[in-house]
């Protein structure tokens, strides 16, 4: 599609990039080098206010968000701010719903901005997009395609998008928009952008069911059960790699699959890459610069076996 | 097979709503009691429908299943592990709401999994 607004956009990474999702941050960031796309961090951002401060107020999680797109918007004059994590892009539009439709958030969001001492930011100042917006709609699949120096032909991809990057569908109204925009009940655009670089992708039901990330810690077995279920769905499908888009299912699956072996004895196979490490790949760009290594998931032996690597 | 399974995702809907002191539903969304439960089950519940789309990939796996040419063993081992996921997102949310094993409708479904000898087989 090539919206000339994608080509540079103000990048939000989010705390999960800067911890455990660290090889999503280098791997997103080497794939907008490889593809001429621009990122601009975002200056003093904070945590959009993901789980706890929701749990608590939700205004202040509002505001939260609010003021990273304050920053982007009003100092930096942004028009499009890219956030790669589910739960900061779902934070993000969230955000933006509610202070277009409710007027108690923009009161609060007034209030706490002006004791911060900062703009407000206001509903419609900016566009959240998620980073496979981003590559999808700031180079599409064809321009992909010229630029590709490989292929991930060969590689079987379960692709997996997590219960937050379509869900609630009231605050994605660019979404199920007929041809050319994504699906909120089946999501296609990784699909789309793998499938371009060569993958082959496996029919998954389970692409945007629950990981258990919300009770990881409350009710750790549940969780456990739920990423193994999902392993062998992808297992059953004959996927190779789990393609993920969020740090923190990325990371739940990782951890949970080594738990699955340890507690209940259940080995699985299949492994877990994100997917700008999988385009960076087709791309050229190499597994070290994308972070693969930084994975607990052994990527790197899968990619080799598939001499992608 | 299908209707065993069919009726086990009906079951953990059931146990969803009974925990909530409500009497499951009877009607049918687009042919399916299973669509019509998990309506009922999301209703003042939003996140919830974080496993709407896996009642209709159950659905779906059902529909699939009638047809002989589809009728294989990893469509079957597809609908069981949808099934399975199923009742583990339900166990997750009556743990979360606090009706996990202070309820006794939840029991069977903090027990042992029914799916399991389909689903990891």
């Amino acid at each position: 599609m090539n919206k000339p607004e994608y080509q540079r956009v103000a990048y939000y990474p989010g705390c999960a990039l800067e911890g455990t999702g660290h090889a999503y941050n280098r791997s997103t960031q080497a794939v907008g080098a490889a593809l001429g796309l621009k990122l601009d961090e975002v200056k003093n951002w904070n945590c959009c206010g993901a789980m706890e401060v929701k749990n608590i107020d939700p205004a202040v999680q509002t505001y939260l968000s609010s003021r990273v797109l304050s920053i982007a918007a009003n100092e930096m004059g942004a028009k499009v701010v890219m956030a790669p994590c589910n739960g900061c892009y779902h934070n993000l539009k969230k955000a933006e719903h509610e202070l277009a439709h409710d007027a108690g958030s923009r009161e609060a969001v007034e209030r706490i901005s002006k004791k911060a001492g900062h703009a407000t930011y206001r509903a419609g100042q900016l566009e959240t997009i998620h980073a496979l917006d981003w590559i999808k709609d700031g180079i599409g699949e064809e321009e992909l395609k010229r630029r590709l120096k490989g292929s991930l032909k060969g590689l079987k991809v379960a692709n997996y998008y997590g219960c937050m990057y379509t869900r609630p569908r009231h605050i994605f109204p660019e979404k199920d928009r007929g041809p050319g925009s994504e699906s909120t009940s089946q999501p296609h655009f990784m699909d789309d952008l793998l499938a371009a670089a060569g993958a082959e992708n496996v029919e998954f039901p389970l692409k945007t069911a629950c990981c258990g990330g919300a009770h990881t810690l409350s009710d750790s077995d549940t969780s456990t059960r739920l990423v193994l279920n999902i392993l062998r769905a992808a297992e059953t499908a004959g996927a190779d790699v789990i393609a993920t888009e969020c740090p923190t299912c990325h990371s739940g699956l990782e951890m949970h699959q080594v738990r699955a072996e340890k507690v209940l004895g259940e080995k699985t196979q299949v492994r877990m890459l994100y997917f700008t490490q999988l385009l960076g790949i087709a791309l050229g760009v190499s597994p070290r610069r994308l972070g693969v290594h930084e994975n607990v998931s052994d990527g790197l032996a899968l990619l080799r076996e598939k001499g992608l690597a | 097979m299908r209707e065993s399974l069919l009726a086990q995702a009906e079951s953990a809907l059931e146990e969803w709503l009974r925990a909530r002191s409500e009497t499951p539903t009877g009607e049918r969304v687009e042919g399916f009691r299973l669509l019509a439960l998990h309506r009922q089950g999301a209703r003042g519940v939003p996140s919830f429908n974080a496993c709407r789309e896996t009642c209709r990939e159950i659905a779906y796996h059902y529909n699939l299943l009638a047809d002989p040419r589809e009728r294989t063993e990893r469509r079957e081992k597809m609908m069981a592990l949808l099934v399975e996921h199923l009742r583990l997102f339900v166990r997750g949310k009556l743990e979360v709401e606090g009706l996990g094993e202070f309820c006794c409708a939840s029991r069977p479904l903090r027990n042992e999994s029914e799916t399991k000898g389909i689903a990891h087989g």
